[in-house]
């Protein structure tokens, strides 16, 4: 346990030494989300319609930007190496990597969307049902991202890689977060997406940090 | 000689030699005519079956004919993706070359039939669903494992070391085999366009006895086709992996 804090205490602390990478990330998401309604026309009913999944996209898209930051500086420098020696099983500091990139990069989105969700003219409840799914799914967007991330490791081309290989995996994420909010709009009971969402958290969570680990094993072998 | 190893030449040594590349190349060449032989005998009955004896159906005229492509090249594509990731997933356990190898050349194969899987299922969708595409539970994670075939295949292509290419992509494939039976029982769990099962193990099937014998024998066609094809691109990996090696060098196909 001790380990696991402090990994993200340390990948937290080199964050905020490093401030620019996560706000680009998060400046992507306003700057990509606003497009939208400059491309499409500021039609207060379309913009409505359109909001859950151009937020869900956008926030997929984000997402990956700092998917890479997870573990290749420590690969380069060969912290990771370090870790896979000491006694405590690579798991944990794999969650405790995970953990820290949802905390730099999922849950500032929760915070981001309803803003972002007022400008599309979204009512109180959809705004409410927005961020419910974005915290049910931003972590098992950082979780299923740890595997593409470890896979891609010192790989020529690996940030396109990495999006080839982990997107086609979200979808899921995507369906049931944007559904949600669709839903919701519509008058319908939400409570069906968010158990999937609440139990692909699960299942990801239970499996993907073992998958990733041996994936970085892999890498440093 | 002791009984150890008497045990092991009665028991083990016949199937675990095979998984040895230089005995499993020539076995593989001589498989190889045997099964385009079978995959064009199944071919030619299951088309003939197919094209002039089963009857033209009630609802959707002549353009139905097309599912006895579809359907074979669609269970294909998912079964050739368990078939790989299960080849990985050995390869990744016990540590054997050749899994690997039989997964690699399983990739293009699969993602050959999930492309002809979308696009004859297009040909299909246009006039009897009146579009091209729809985004239907079953279409999309059909697209979804095409994409996992060619991140698979990509993912492979950028590592340059062969054995962590083998193992990064093993694990790439076991993570992605969550995808089969969401495709499989999509039509189930969605109330979709695409219409559910018309063959199944458990209850009669709901089509003419003629429509079915052409189905099935279109799919044991492209059985034996994708088994040739992979055979014939196993042996192609085979030689290029194990240029190094004295047997290949030796090899009086390599030489001329």
């Amino acid at each position: 346990m001790n380990a696991l804090l402090a990994i993200i205490r340390r990948d937290l602390l080199l964050v905020m030494r490093r401030k620019s990478e996560v706000l680009t990330a998060l400046f992507f998401f306003v700057v990509v989300t606003s497009l939208f309604p400059l491309g499409i026309g500021a039609d207060a009913a379309l913009l409505r319609k359109i909001a859950p999944g151009v937020l869900w996209v956008a926030a997929l898209l984000s997402t990956l930007l700092g998917l890479q930051r997870m573990f290749a500086a420590d690969y380069q420098d060969g912290a990771l190496e370090q870790l896979a020696l000491s006694p405590q099983p690579m798991v944990l500091f794999v969650t405790g990597k995970i953990i820290a990139h949802w905390m730099v990069s999922g849950l500032p989105l929760v915070l981001l969307a309803p803003i972002i969700g007022i400008q599309f003219d979204l009512d109180a409840s959809s705004l409410y049902v927005l961020m419910g799914t974005l915290l049910l799914g931003t972590p098992v967007l950082s979780l299923l991202g740890s595997i593409g991330a470890a896979l891609t490791l010192g790989v020529r081309g690996g940030s396109v890689l990495l999006s080839l290989l982990i997107l086609p995996l979200y979808i899921p994420v995507l369906i049931f977060g944007a559904g949600a909010v669709y839903a919701n709009s519509v008058g319908l009971d939400t409570s069906g997406h968010f158990s999937l969402l609440g139990a692909l958290l699960i299942l990801a969570l239970a499996f993907v940090p073992w998958v990733s680990s041996a994936a970085v094993k892999i890498a440093i072998e | 000689m002791n009984p150890i190893n008497t045990f092991s030449n009665h028991r083990l040594v016949n199937w675990f030699k095979l998984s040895s590349p230089s005995t499993f190349y020539p076995v593989a060449g001589k498989l190889i005519p045997f099964f385009w032989v079978l995959a064009f005998l199944f071919g030619a009955a299951g088309l003939w079956v197919s094209f002039f004896v089963a009857p033209v159906d009630a609802v959707q005229g002549q353009g139905y004919r097309i599912i006895f492509i579809h359907v074979p090249a669609s269970w294909m594509s998912m079964f050739i993706y368990l078939v790989m990731a299960t080849w990985a997933g050995l390869g990744l356990v016990l540590n054997t070359r050749l899994s690997a190898m039989m997964a690699q050349a399983l990739a293009p194969i699969g993602a050959w039939m999930a492309f002809l899987s979308l696009w004859t299922g297009a040909f299909w969708g246009k006039p009897m669903w009146g579009a091209w595409w729809v985004w239907d539970a079953r279409l999309t994670s059909e697209l979804i494992l095409l994409f996992l075939y060619l991140g698979f295949i990509a993912l492979r292509a950028s590592i340059d070391d062969p054995r962590r290419a083998d193992k990064a992509s093993a694990i790439l494939a076991l993570v992605g085999v969550v995808n089969v039976p969401i495709i499989y029982f999509s039509v189930k769990w969605w109330n979709t366009l695409h219409q559910g099962a018309s063959v199944s193990l458990t209850k009669a099937p709901a089509m003419a006895q003629t429509m079915l014998w052409g189905m099935l024998l279109m799919a044991l066609c492209l059985w034996m086709y994708t088994i040739a094809v992979t055979l014939m691109r196993v042996r192609a990996i085979i030689l290029e992996r194990e240029a190094h090696a004295d047997w290949v060098r030796q090899s009086i196909e390599v030489k001329i």
